[in-house]
């Protein structure tokens, strides 16, 4: 005789992936009403970075082309967004889908620049691409206002104002939340989409094309389209993204747009894990995340100027030397990032349980 | 015409610099097929410690100079064994990646170390003036461009006429056939990330020199030297000379003519037009792929 609560962790192990999702979403949802304001704009930065990792993601963890230029698109999203949203007072419904479509027409026609050129040389010449869109945002100054950087507008959906929160009943949600949920909605669609696209016919050419891509043209893979397909994906994600971070943040400089922000979402998906659909998101967690986390904590650790103390040495420099020690140890270490990890974790914590079976029986989802 | 002839003088100048931070990636690119994404910070780091030394502790320019020399040689060995010797097989994207961190860190030592208020570069040149014809020269622009040309030579003449040289090169070519005709590997990359921070910390020190100053910032060189590199073709020592001259005379061209801004762009611009056309660089040699 089955007890109930073995037929239920039957049922979980069999949709693992399922109830592994439905907890992230269920977390996710109520996550907001753990936190302080703090660390709930925190989550907010980290959900948007999330999307724009994504986006990477799909362009050099899945595509294998590696692409410094992913701050360029973001700042694309952002003034679209700003001078769609502002200069034309349109709404937020049409100026977030209208950030990552003028991002990936500009992807699209940045595309071609991979047909050329392969790994390094690529890589490079999208660090032009870093500079050459910074330098024309500056000086294009009716669109982005310049060095000064100019306002960004906040969403409204309908009589729905972010700016003055939400009040359901008893419920109230304040601007940060409404941002929180409306990043967690973008990405879950994101998120979707690229589990949606890793298991279609143009996302396992994506995938040829990163593991061989002579041989996947031999095989009759179109390369310059699955290339070309890859980048007007990244950066619609990243216009999207920077649509959202520079409406949350409420303005945008060229000078925020730079070669370390590129770095910092590679570093993202490399320690979250590349080519995975989780890794984004947890890289994102890591790198976003980690500055505030010492700004907050910083008094605790010596020699930080964070918390109270005001002298010392600057979070940001110690927050980038940490994740650039984290992005070498991942690298040699763990190539697979943080998923990686987990999934090692995973399989340590299995094979103890298949080694003493009572003590994996007396836990709820294992049995031998 | 004046303005133009100095104008061209300080673009060979700055072409100077540029020519040895792209002889730094080449060292490094053409020992072990590893481009240093962190030649620039190397580069800020010579010319943090020289000027440091000079100003601090009242050294001799000289000696300091050789010191920061040392010093970033040293820096650039101690990544190569502690980092790079356990990425040796890993995919290029990894190398790449792991110089790539090595930047980011570097970044923020020496901005938290030194400061970003500019020093003063302490070199005994100054803004003296050299009168040549109707124009004036700097002295410490000549001198960049002999100490460029001086040390490009140096390296070729040691690249093609040493048999370190030759095992540099054997490396590069194939490092397990290197390997099996017993050539120490890890003291070849050795030497070759020593050679690279020595040459940066040289560029270091010129770019610093009047009119700039010492800062942290230096380092944006590193990535602003790119397009000479590229435009040359990573693995020709010749091309990086080239490549580097023409960088920063279109650099000094455009900014006289049209501004900063675009200065800072013009070279990328130049650099992905020339891509474009030839993939592997002006100098480059393209490799055959085989299934």
């Amino acid at each position: 005789m089955r007890s109930p609560a073995r037929i239920l962790a039957g049922a979980v192990r069999a949709r693992r992936p399922a109830v592994a999702t439905a907890g992230a979403v269920l977390l996710g949802v109520l996550l907001p009403f753990w936190v302080n304001a703090f660390w709930l704009s925190t989550l907010v930065y980290v959900l948007i970075g999330a999307l724009g990792a994504l986006g990477l993601d799909v362009l050099t963890g899945r595509t294998g082309q590696v692409s410094l230029g992913h701050a360029a698109f973001l700042s694309i999203g952002t003034y679209t967004a700003a001078v769609i949203g502002e200069n034309f007072a349109l709404p937020a419904v049409v100026w977030i889908p209208a950030a990552g479509a003028v991002a990936g027409i500009v992807g699209a026609v940045a595309a071609p620049l991979a047909f050329r050129l392969r790994g390094l040389y690529l890589a490079i010449v999208t660090i032009a691409l870093v500079y050459i869109v910074q330098d024309a945002f500056t000086v294009w100054t009716t669109v982005s206002g310049g060095p000064g950087g100019r306002s960004l507008p906040t969403p409204s959906f309908g009589p729905l104002h972010f700016a003055k929160g939400l009040q359901l009943g008893g419920l109230v949600i304040t601007e940060d939340g409404l941002y929180y949920y409306l990043a967690f909605l973008l990405l879950g669609i994101g998120m979707w989409f690229v589990h949606n696209l890793s298991r279609s016919r143009p996302g396992r050419a994506m995938v040829s094309v990163r593991d061989r891509e002579l041989a996947a043209a031999v095989l009759g893979v179109n390369v310059r389209r699955t290339k070309t397909m890859a980048f007007v994906i990244s950066s619609v994600m990243a216009g999207v993204a920077g649509a959202m971070y520079g409406s949350f943040l409420g303005f945008g400089q060229p000078s925020q747009f730079d070669l370390l922000l590129s770095i910092q979402y590679v570093v993202m998906i490399i320690v979250g894990g590349m080519g995975t659909l989780w890794g984004p998101l947890l890289g994102a967690v890591f790198v976003v995340g980690l500055p505030n986390l010492l700004q907050q904590e910083g008094g605790a650790i010596p020699f930080l100027a964070g918390g109270t103390r005001t002298t010392g040495i600057p979070v940001a420099d110690a927050s980038t030397v940490v994740y650039g020690v984290l992005l070498v140890v991942f690298l040699l270490l763990e190539p697979r990032g943080l998923v990686g990890l987990g999934q090692r974790m995973g399989s340590l914590v299995r094979r103890r349980r298949a080694v003493s079976p009572v003590a994996g029986a007396s836990q709820f989802t294992g049995e031998g | 015409m004046n303005t133009f002839l100095t104008l061209g003088f300080a673009g060979l100048a700055l072409g100077g610099v540029y020519a040895l931070v792209a002889l730094g990636f080449t060292v490094i690119y053409r020992s072990s097929r590893v481009i240093n994404f962190a030649q620039g910070e190397m580069l800020a780091l010579g010319a943090l410690v020289t000027s440091a030394l000079i100003a601090d502790d009242h050294m001799a320019f000289w000696l300091a100079f050789l010191i920061g020399a040392a010093a970033t040689g040293a820096a650039g060995l101690a990544f190569q064994l502690l980092v790079l010797r356990h990425g040796i097989g890993k995919p290029e994207f990894t190398i790449v990646m792991l110089t790539l961190g090595l930047a980011a860190v570097l970044n923020a030592v020496l901005d938290a170390a030194f400061g970003a208020e500019p020093r003063a570069n302490g070199d005994p040149w100054g803004a003296s003036v050299l009168h040549v014809g109707g124009l004036s020269l700097l002295w410490v622009q000549v001198w960049t461009i002999v100490a460029a040309v001086l040390l490009v030579v140096v390296f070729w003449l040691f690249n093609r006429h040493t048999k370190w040289g030759l095992a540099m090169r054997s490396a590069a070519a194939d490092p397990e056939a290197a390997l099996a005709v017993g050539i120490p590997l890890g003291r070849v990359y050795g030497t070759a990330w020593v050679m690279a921070g020595i040459v940066a910390a040289v560029g270091g020190v010129f770019l610093g020199a009047y009119p700039n100053s010492v800062t942290p910032a230096l380092s944006d060189v590193g990535l602003l030297a790119f397009p000479a590199i590229i435009l040359g073709g990573l693995e020709s020592t010749t091309g990086a000379v080239v490549g580097g001259f023409v960088i920063g005379v279109v650099y000094e061209m455009s900014q006289g003519y049209e501004g900063t801004n675009f200065a800072q762009v013009a070279p990328f611009i130049v650099m992905i037009l020339v891509l474009l056309v030839r993939p592997q660089g002006l100098f480059g040699s393209r490799a055959a792929e085989r299934l």
